[in-house]
């Protein structure tokens, strides 16, 4: 079976990784799911604040995710839900595990759209033992909005990422009590909006700079030991206290799914942990696709789409042997920022190409800056910068065609903690 | 009246059982926790060690070297995994050239077989990953690794097939003798058998304090581990350990029978025999150490820390023998390690006494072999298929991090001596145990665990009795 573009994953990226593939006039579209529904990660974000940009109205995520379902029910696309890749090779042969049993789908091109997972208590190190009420963050969301279950009653968040945040509001409207959000970082590594809208607005104390020393309880976790923790990540003395919970909810960070990337050899970019790609979206596998949370981790669903968009159409173009080929430069994050992607931009790329970045630091009053030398190719301001949000320029046909070299974007501002 | 009752449901015990299930007579085991395999034996290295350590002359030295012997066969019959891996004994400088002398000649004395010394040349050649410092090594060929959990489930899954009956959430809290045997107290009512076998592992000491011998004290020992994700499979393909010490054999790297790498133990005497916390000192003294023997071992894998908890006597030595106040009565005390390497041969040896007292007949029926599980991902393609056509739950992968199927924990749930907590499913079968640790799998075993046993999902324990996982429905929940 030969397949234009085969789309692995049905989450927003895969979505309108396959939409976008379908306009730019690619016959056979196929979308593998593993899951029984489409949707990814969306289905369990029952709360709202998708699609501003995408559709200017605030949406739940079910909601954002299925204005694409029914897009992709209308176009000429195959989707397989309960369908799980279990290989992607270099030659773009697709094996799969589902209804059918075992197969293989021969794709002219591969998008890769497989999200990404929850860092893990393992991962962390958590000290203590290992009873039952350590969840993540995700998990406990997923319990909760699609399961209808509660997993406690006392609550302590460890972590301040937006999927922590948002679960703290959760939980309280469910009739949790929150004790505190427990944060290693001296700023919170969530969205402002959901620091104000998902604690502040319901008295949830943020601790910064504090560490959870130790998991108290054996069967069902009691309570943990927490700390203060001073510049070089030492705990000062004094500063420990207990708080008392029947629940932790991890919310430490996400890692792109990229097993399957590795067996197809792509390569990953480490500060990324998703692949190394062009301005195009193509790895450095030809005709395989990268985009959304597998390349690297979205806070904002819209900027998902966007980015599918990109890989899709040119998944498309490089079914049907079309994709632009010529001189490419390298993009290197500069000071204040901690990456820049894609990795490669594409100087003949008939749609220009949207470079996206994120800051190390708080900045205000900053300047995003894309050099070449000591040339600046494009300039863009913004009021305030934060590493949890990600920032986007867009280099127009014209921007690219005055490049004959490396570019380099840099942030700049007043550096704040 | 049982004629022998086993007391905890360990390795040991159920290696006893099974042995014991040759012959004809009425045994159960009682075990205090939901589930099997949740003491001592669910946390530890895995490793049959070669035999070459124990002191000489003594049981751990003798059973040690049964124990590998049988362990080929044993693994067959039964289908747990067993691989003969080989391990190495470092040594970074004369004074411990010295020792690995010594060891090789304690392990001719145990009888034990291919033991070579190798230059730290020759050993780079076949374990790259060993550090550039390492002078010497002590090779044991015979050495292997194993799966405790599957191994124990085997050992008691034959063992009831052969009319073995399990009782969990069963605690002995009290022993008296009467005429012809022994009662057990328990929460569960009574239980009288002829003989008791004393196999409760860290708790043995109370058992038999609870009869009047209080001549037995167990140290709980921690250790503490790091296990690392199957992309760091490659590290080592033997088990690597560091000259012993006073303190014990020390952190070892080594690979697991899944594919994982594990590193540790540390040994730290603590004063509970509950306490399987890890703490910040332990595991960095275990990334210390493993750094130490295998530089790049890419600690920043780690999928999961967590503790064991040996049961260590003065003298060292395993102590089986009889209760010197109740008649019937075998105490099995201070099996640490070697204990799994020896569980086989302790089994045997148990078996040899209870028949010198009760001289049971042999079964004629008596079913050797088990089969496993059959796990998915390792099968070949063609053998997939086949599994599909018998069994189309194995369609559906819940696990993905380490590809585990319906039709696996299906399997695990409705066997004899099934699971029915979070950790039971993990233990038999693998969901959870990968790199995303049930974060994605959880919620969905959860669900298969209330269908199957038809108990509410707010009933379901991780592991357990008071670890239930949710804490209620939501209010205005549909389902
Ligand atoms: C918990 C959470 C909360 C969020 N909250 C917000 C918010 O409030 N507002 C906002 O704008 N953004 C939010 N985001 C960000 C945004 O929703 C995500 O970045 C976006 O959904 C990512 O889309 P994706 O398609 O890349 O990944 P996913 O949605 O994760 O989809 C990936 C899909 O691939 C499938 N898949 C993976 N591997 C395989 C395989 N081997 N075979 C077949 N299928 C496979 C998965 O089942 C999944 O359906 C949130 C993200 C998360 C994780
Ligand atoms: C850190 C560490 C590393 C080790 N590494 C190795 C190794 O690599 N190789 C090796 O050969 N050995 C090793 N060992 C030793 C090995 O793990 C043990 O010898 C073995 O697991 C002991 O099994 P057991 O059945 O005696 O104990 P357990 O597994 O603890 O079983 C005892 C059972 O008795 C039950 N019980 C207790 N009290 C009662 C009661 N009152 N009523 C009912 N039930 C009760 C408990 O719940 C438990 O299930 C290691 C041990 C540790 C701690």
């Amino acid at each position: 079976m030969m397949k234009d573009v085969i789309v692995i994953g049905g989450g927003p990226a895969g979505l309108g990784a396959a939409l976008e593939a379908k306009k730019a006039g690619a016959t056979s579209v196929v979308v593998l799911e593993r899951d029984r529904e489409l949707g990814g990660i969306l289905n369990q974000c029952i709360h709202n604040g998708f699609g501003l940009q995408e559709f200017k109205e605030e949406l739940t995520g079910p909601e954002y995710a299925q204005r694409f379902i029914n897009q992709v029910k209308g176009e000429d696309i195959e989707v397989h839900l309960n369908t799980m890749v279990l290989d992607v090779t270099e030659d773009r042969r697709v094996t799969v595990l589902g209804d059918e049993g075992i197969q293989e789908i021969r794709g002219k091109a591969v998008v890769l759209a497989m999200g990404c997972r929850e860092r893990t208590s393992g991962a962390i190190d958590l000290q203590g033992y290992r009873p039952a009420g350590v969840y993540n963050a995700g998990m406990a969301q997923r319990i909760l909005n699609m399961e209808g279950y509660q997993v406690g009653k006392e609550v302590v968040i460890y972590g301040s990422g937006d999927i922590g945040l948002i679960m703290a509001r959760r939980m309280t409207l469910e009739g949790a009590k929150v004790m505190a959000v427990v944060e290693v970082m001296p700023h919170s590594s969530g969205l402002y909006r959901n620091i104000a809208q998902c604690l502040e607005d319901y008295d949830i104390p943020l601790l910064l700079r504090h560490q959870i020393e130790e998991v108290h309880g054996k069967d069902r976790i009691e309570g943990v030991r927490i700390s203060k923790i001073d510049e070089q990540w030492q705990p000062i003395e004094g500063t420990q206290q207990t708080i008392s919970c029947d629940t932790l909810l991890l919310s430490v960070g996400l890692i792109p799914e990229n097993e399957l990337s590795e067996k197809a050899r792509v390569s990953l970019d480490p500060r990324t942990k998703g692949a190394v790609v062009k301005s195009t979206m193509e790895t450095d596998v030809p005709g395989i696709f990268s985009c959304g949370n597998v390349l690297h981790v979205h806070d904002i669903v819209d900027f998902v789409t966007e980015e599918s968009r990109i890989a899709g159409r040119n998944a498309a173009r490089f079914a049907a042997g079309a994709l632009p080929r010529g001189k490419e430069v390298l993009t290197n994050p500069g000071k204040g920022v901690t990456y820049t992607l894609p990795h490669r931009i594409m100087l003949e790329d008939p749609d220009g190409v949207t470079l996206f970045l994120r800051s190390d630091v708080i900045y205000k009053k900053a300047r995003v800056k894309v050099k070449e030398g000591e040339r600046i190719v494009k300039e863009k301001r913004e009021r305030l910068i934060v590493p949890s949000e990600m920032v986007q320029i867009n280099l127009s046909p014209e921007d690219l065609s005055s490049l004959t070299g490396e570019i380099i974007v840099e942030i700049e501002g007043e550096e704040n903690d | 009246m049982y004629d022998v009752i086993i007391i905890g449901a360990g390795v040991i015990g159920t290696a006893v059982a099974r042995e014991l299930s040759k012959y004809q007579g009425r045994v159960a085991i009682l075990e205090k926790n939901p589930e099997v395999c949740q003491g001592t034996t669910k946390a530890n290295s895995a490793i049959v060690h070669g035999g070459y350590d124990a002191r000489h002359g003594t049981l751990k030295g003798k059973l040690n070297k049964r124990g590998v012997e049988l362990y080929p066969g044993l693994a067959k019959a039964l289908n747990f995994p067993y691989q003969r891996c080989g391990s190495m004994v470092l040594a970074f400088n004369r004074e411990e050239e010295q020792k690995l002398w010594a060891l090789m000649e304690n392990g001719k004395k145990n009888g034990v077989e291919g033991l070579e010394l190798l230059t730290g040349e020759e050993v780079r050649q076949i374990e790259p990953g060993i550090a550039p410092e390492v002078t010497k090594v002590l090779y044991a060929k015979n050495a292997g690794i194993t799966c405790p959990f599957n191994m124990t489930f085997a050992l008691l899954e034959n063992a009831m097939e052969n009319g073995t009956e399990l009782f969990v959430n069963t605690e002995v809290k009290g022993i008296k003798e009467f005429g012809e045997g022994l009662s057990l107290f328990t929460p569960q009512g009574e239980f009288q058998g002829k003989m008791v076998i004393n196999a409760a592992g860290v708790h043995s000491d109370r058992i038999a304090e609870m009869i009047g011998d209080r001549n037995y004290k167990i140290t709980p020992n921690r250790g503490e581990y790091r296990i690392l994700d199957r992309k760091a499979g490659d590290t080592v393909s033997h088990v690597i350990f560091q000259t012993p010490t006073p303190d014990g054999k020390g952190v070892l790297v080594a690979p697991t029978v899944h594919g994982n790498i594990i590193v540790g133990p540390t040994s730290d005497g603590i004063d509970s025999p509950e306490d399987t916390r890890t703490t910040k000192a332990g595991i960095e003294k275990v990334d210390r150490s493993a750094s130490k023997a295998v530089p790049k071992v890419p600690l920043r894998e780690s999928i999961r820390i967590f503790s064991g908890i040996r049961a260590s006597v003065e003298g060292s030595d395993f102590i089986i023998e009889p209760s010197k106040t109740a008649k019937g009565l075998m105490h099995l005390i201070g099996i640490d390690s070697p204990g799994l390497a020896s569980a086989p041969a302790i089994g045997e040896m148990v078996v040899g006494e209870i028949q010198e007292r009760l001289s049971l007949e042999k079964k004629q029926n008596f079913i050797e072999k088990r089969r496993a599980i059959p796990h998915f991902e390792a099968l070949s393609n063609g053998e997939k298929e086949g599994l599909l056509k018998a069994n189309p739950r194995y369609k559906k992968i819940i696990c993905r991090c380490e590809m585990i199927t319906e039709g696996e924990i299906l399997e695990a749930i409705h066997r004899r001596g099934g699971a029915t907590t979070l950790d039971g499913i993990k233990r038999r079968v693998r969901p959870g145990s990968g790199r995303c640790q049930g974060g994605f799998c959880g919620p969905r075993v959860l669900e298969i665990l209330s269908r199957e046993l038809q108990i509410p999902m707010e009933e379901i324990r991780k592991e357990g009795t008071d670890s239930k996982l949710l804490s209620g429905k939501l209010k205005g929940a549909l389902k």
